[in-house]
């Protein structure tokens, strides 16, 4: 398996989907290569970051929906085209 | 009864609403039910359609059109999923509908954000650790926004794949209904859209 390989199937490895022969030749080619290695971390990373990104800091509540957007919600309700 | 009654206290998480009694004002048309609806969910739907719209007027367009849909429709909601469940599929799918009628922004082309390789199949880049474990970067602020703009430069298309899977949690055969994509498609622009997170981060925090 070549880096160029390596990264095609990293989704696979990363959701548990390679088929068995496919995920010994990764994690051979895993074994051997560093910067590979590296890049699989990053890949994770990346993932990890986006998903954390977004959310609350600790102790810090999700902002209440702001009054006037409420009012609008409300007054577009009740209109007879709603 | 009013909307106070469905929260034990103020400000407590959307988790504690009595979910059913809600849903059976609603189906009757008491008033009060749908303005408890917008206030209990709310800002939880609101952070979700400034995620995906990346401007404040259209994610509260997004959440306006959203409410009125669910309002509409609240008759034929089976109680298949949570209410929360249900409207985040919706201010989801409208936030989407607003993203489609905006003018696009100028992208960063996606070839310079994925892997380029020697002819031999080797990678042309040498990737360095980076100058921080996650937890540290996550801690800081600025970190945290430095990460949520490299995620506002993808292009349109690999960007609301990442965000509805990696960040909304939506299944990929969900997202392919809502973008009209293979689940084959969407399997692959994930890939992309986080080979290029991963490129963008680099420049951001590898040593």
């Amino acid at each position: 398996m070549t880096c160029r390989e390596f990264a095609e199937f990293l989704d696979g490895y990363v959701g548990g989907e390679l088929p068995s022969a496919v995920r010994s030749a990764f994690e051979h080619h895993l074994a051997l290569c560093v910067n590979c290695v590296r890049y699989l971390d990053h890949y994770r990373l990346s993932i990890e970051l986006g998903r954390r990104a977004f959310e609350p800091s600790d102790g810090e509540i999700p902002a209440d929906v702001p009054a006037d957007l409420v009012r609008a919600i409300c007054t577009a309700l009740r209109s007879p085209s709603a | 009864m009013n909307s106070n009654d469905l929260m034990p206290a103020v400000g407590s998480a959307a988790a504690a609403v009595d979910e059913t009694a809600l849903l059976g004002a609603l189906r009757r048309g008491e008033e009060w039910a749908f303005e408890a609806l917008v206030r209990v969910y709310g800002g939880r739907l609101l952070a979700v359609a400034r995620r995906i719209c990346g401007n404040e007027e259209d994610a509260r367009d997004a959440l306006q059109s959203a409410y009125l849909s669910a309002f509409r429709s609240v008759e034929r909601f089976e109680g298949s999923c949570q209410l929360s469940t249900w409207l985040h599929r919706i201010v989801v799918n409208m936030a989407l509908m607003r993203l489609r009628t905006r003018r696009r922004k100028p992208e960063e082309q996606m070839d310079t954000l994925l892997p380029a390789f020697q002819e031999d199949g080797h990678h042309v880049e040498q990737f360095s650790e980076w100058a921080m474990p996650a937890d540290v970067l996550l801690e800081r602020a600025d970190a945290r926004a430095a990460v949520r703009s490299c995620i506002a430069q993808l292009p349109d298309a690999y960007r609301q794949v990442l965000l509805l899977r990696d960040i909304e949690e939506l299944s990929t055969d969900e997202v392919a209904r809502m973008l009209g994509a293979t689940p084959t498609a969407v399997k692959v622009r994930l890939h992309r859209a986080r080979q290029a997170l991963s490129t963008l981060l680099r420049r951001e925090f590898a040593r």
